[in-house]
């Protein structure tokens, strides 16, 4: 019974995290949100006892994209400063 | 190169990082993951210094040549071990309980588990951990240097 709580709870805030990456306009918040999701991601992976999974996705998913999202935004300027 | 404060949480954090990879390699054999997961792991780490210090600071530390050199260490280490056991089939495991490296017979039932066993599996582990580690090493730091190159233009 704890379990199911514990999965929809997480599932939630995966859903929001979600949305929250989807409707921010700036983009550094946006990428922080989808690394929240990934992080979040790999915790259901966890819980449904995939750790293997779950290793892979903190891994690629959570740390290397938002690593290379974040390079990426460096490399661009804010629409405000044109 | 980035705020004062993610430099000193990178200066802490980066030894770590890079311990719990190489475990997750070594361990491959016995406890969730392997090669690719640790390798992704050491890779995140890699990210973690050329985020926090930019690119001219860290090409210093992380040089290009000696991730491909790396890099064709673990192809070729695979391959080189997969054709050791020829004399039987292509991948045979030929160390498996032979009494030597990681030969000894593997435990049955319930354990912590032995590191010293599974004969050729902890040596593919470390060959595709090493490849993985330097392939998306590379990739962080190729990306780094291309937007290093538009700033310039």
């Amino acid at each position: 019974m704890i379990e199911e709580i514990i999965q929809i709870v997480v599932l939630l805030i995966i859903i929001v995290t979600a949305i929250m990456a989807v409707s921010f306009k700036d983009l550094l918040a946006a990428v922080i949100s989808l690394a929240a999701t990934s992080l979040l991601l790999s915790l259901e992976f966890y819980i449904l006892q995939a750790p293997d999974v779950a290793i892979a996705e903190a891994g690629i998913g959570a740390a290397l994209t938002t690593a290379i999202f974040i390079l990426a935004i460096k490399g661009t300027v804010r629409e405000e400063e044109i | 190169m980035m705020s004062k404060i993610v430099r000193t949480i990178t200066n802490i954090l980066y030894s770590s990082i890079l311990i719990f990879g190489f475990y997750i390699i070594m361990h491959g054999h016995l406890t969730p993951g392997g090669g690719f997961q640790g390798g992704a792991v050491v890779a995140s780490g890699i990210a973690l210094v050329l985020i926090a210090y930019g690119y001219d600071t860290a090409k210093d530390w992380i040089k290009k040549s000696n991730l491909s050199i790396l890099e064709s260490i673990g192809g070729l280490a695979f391959i080189g071990v997969a054709f050791l056991g020829i004399g039987t089939t292509f991948f045979y495991n030929f160390l498996a309980n032979s009494g030597t490296l990681f030969g000894n017979p593997t435990v049955i039932g319930i354990n912590p588990g032995d590191l010293n066993t599974a004969g050729v599996l902890p040596l593919m582990s470390w060959a595709v951990g090493l490849k993985v580690l330097a392939g998306l090493g590379s990739i962080i730091l190729l990306m780094a240097y291309g937007i290093k190159k538009g700033d310039e233009k």
